[in-house]
């Protein structure tokens, strides 16, 4: 068991490197010098020559590598192009909202699409079963930022039930910050809600089929105990990795969701970082979240003995 | 329509349209989808035959809600929205289509060398946990960002993020077939490497790399407008569904088809895609079928 997590925390720490080297490789290895491609196009050679030396580019790529991975081993992601200011403080004075709309489309999104699942399984056949899954290739067709304008077409614009966009503190006050997480949380948990009911659904019919199912029946345990208490419980495995899989998705769509609801959060950042090509930002911002994406797997990975005691390493 | 085509004749002496009628019976997700895809292509190709001017603006008549003359409106330049709508799909299309060809072809020449020989697959397999553990919205923005903005380029940023999902994908069926007896037989009989992949192991990739192509191809038209639609994608100057809503979104209250019209084109594409993949998958994978 210990092993397996000393493998596992390695795997992950070499997964990490291999990351940073991309991301380092990216600015480095396109064509064309990354001091012009950050400085733009209207600026003159002392702004390039400038740039390259705050950068450092004229040492050999191995030093670049290292001076930068040493850097970031120490919280410092670099200096913002445009607004001189560390990348790291950036990120962390908007990760607020970020994570919030992260963690509540999470808790929500898996209660539901759990719930489905489970339903459509326990149904399977009927109606109801049919109408979740069509619902579920819908939820996985439609993009993030359509469904987002429909959401706020209907529920601001029309009905005027929600806020329109914008983000509030949580330390503003509970309700305004859950009012205006409601429609952004709506849009970017869909695919994800889509993704996780389907694989439960499946992972629940295969141990639906199994004899102990059977012989629970027959002792006439009840329905809920059943499917929670023998089914659930055996099916967690695939959920749980399907979970964590689909964080990628999450990360993804938290990018595209706060622009569509003008919420002031990393995703912002990076997005208005693109057009004004901040490359230091781009960069800090795709290691933090393909770190926490590689997180959140590790920490399933070890989940799996918690759920399944047969799992033994 | 090759699917149809490779239907095994069940009953010979059926007529061709009851042959087609039970297929469609038994493939409602691979008839629906191929339908609607099918419609869209040919709108798409022969767009200039039905369609107005997509480009030039008329801003007198701006924001027009829809009317006979604009079949959905017109957007804030006053240019015809169904217009521009329909070639749309052009990118998207051609978008989908060549990131799905060119990350199987890249993905199946890596993964059968790495499946094939231990020695590449150590390295290439942690290269290929890299590249996954980095959101593919997210690397391919990287990627834009770096160079100038063209469909050619979000091609290859798209392409590159979906290449590890392909190489997994072939690595797994060449570790399997590579133990079968057959393949055995073919190596203890001297026959060459090559021809033991391309005529043993490489058509046993094909039947999960279609359905995968599908997926990758949806995934494709969903970040390509998405990129579009964050101002890192196809130059703003060519009408796509993403560059139409990021443009129309001041626009919501007002005039709500600027926004619509795309956003629902794109979620048909897409939809189609899906269904399609979803009916391959269980005609021709049943293996997986049974998984998801």
């Amino acid at each position: 068991m210990l092993t397996y997590i000393a493998g596992r925390l390695a795997s992950t720490v070499l997964v990490m490197g291999i990351v940073a080297v991309f991301v380092f490789l990216l600015l480095h290895l396109s064509p064309g010098d990354p001091a012009a491609i950050i400085a733009g196009d209207n600026a003159t050679g002392e702004q390039i020559a400038a740039i390259r030396r705050q950068l450092g580019l004229d040492d050999a790529l191995p030093v670049q590598f290292l001076r930068w991975v040493t850097a970031v081993l120490q919280g410092d992601l670099g200096i913002s192009i445009f607004s001189n200011e560390p990348v790291a403080k950036l990120i962390s004075q908007r990760i607020e909202p970020t994570l919030s709309l992260a963690l509540t489309t999470m808790t929500v999104a898996v209660t539901l699409a759990v719930s489905f699942g489970v339903l459509a399984a326990w149904k399977v056949g009927t109606i109801v079963d049919r109408a979740l899954m069509v619902l579920s290739v819908i939820g996985f067709s439609v993009p993030v930022f359509v469904v987002g304008y429909m959401l706020i077409y209907v529920f601001s614009i029309n009905l005027r039930w929600l806020p329109v966009q914008g983000y509030s503190p949580i330390e503003q006050g509970l309700g305004p910050w859950i009012e205006r997480l409601i429609l952004p949380s709506i849009a970017l948990g869909l695919a994800y809600v889509a993704l996780i009911a389907r694989i439960t659904r499946t992972s629940m019919l295969e141990v639906l089929a199994e004899d102990y199912i059977r012989t629970a029946r027959a002792k006439g345990v009840a329905n809920r105990s059943m499917l929670l208490k023998h089914a659930l419980k055996n099916a967690g495995v695939p959920i749980v990795t399907v979970i964590g899989i689909g964080v990628a998705l999450l990360i993804g769509g938290v990018v595209i969701t706060e622009t569509v609801f003008n919420i002031p959060g990393v995703g912002r950042l990076v997005v208005d970082a693109i057009s004004k090509r901040d490359y230091p930002i781009i960069q800090g911002v795709i290691l933090i979240f393909s770190g926490v994406y590689v997180l959140v797997n590790l920490a399933v990975d070890l989940t799996y003995t918690l759920l399944d005691p047969r799992i033994r390493y | 329509m090759s699917v149809i085509a490779a239907e095994p004749p069940i009953a010979p002496a059926q007529p061709r349209g009851a042959q087609l009628r039970r297929f469609a019976r038994r493939n409602p997700t691979i008839v629906a989808g191929g339908i609607i895809l099918t419609i869209i292509t040919l709108m798409a190709i022969f767009a200039p035959l039905f369609t107005g001017d997509a480009i030039t603006m008329h801003p007198a008549q701006r924001l027009r809600p829809p009317s006979d003359v604009n079949l959905l409106g017109t957007d804030h330049l006053g240019r015809d929205i169904f217009a521009r709508t329909v070639y749309g799909a052009r990118v998207s299309l051609f978008v989908g289509i060549s990131v799905a060809t060119m990350s199987i072809t890249i993905g199946l020449m890596i993964g059968l060398m790495s499946g094939y020989f231990r020695k590449v697959d150590l390295v290439v397999m942690r290269l290929m946990d890299g590249l996954m553990a980095i959101p593919a919205i997210l690397l391919a923005i990287a990627l834009v960002a770096l160079t100038r903005a063209s469909v050619s380029t979000v091609i290859f940023a798209i392409t590159i993020p979906e290449i590890p999902r392909v190489v997994r994908l072939v690595r797994a069926v060449v570790l399997s077939v590579r133990e079968a007896p057959y393949v055995e037989a073919a190596i203890a009989g001297g026959t060459p490497t090559w021809k033991i992949l391309l005529r043993h192991i490489v058509p046993n990739t094909i039947p999960p790399l279609i359905v995968q192509a599908t997926y990758i191809c949806a995934s494709a038209i969903l970040i390509e407008a998405a990129l579009s639609f964050l101002g890192a994608g196809t130059p703003p100057e060519i009408p796509t569904w993403g560059n139409m809503i990021a443009q129309s979104r001041l626009f919501l209250s007002r005039a709500p088809w600027t926004i619509f019209a795309p956003g629902i084109a794109l979620a048909l594409v897409v939809l189609a895609v899906n269904l399609l993949g979803d009916g391959l998958r269980d005609r021709l994978d049943p293996r997986l079928a049974r998984r998801m």
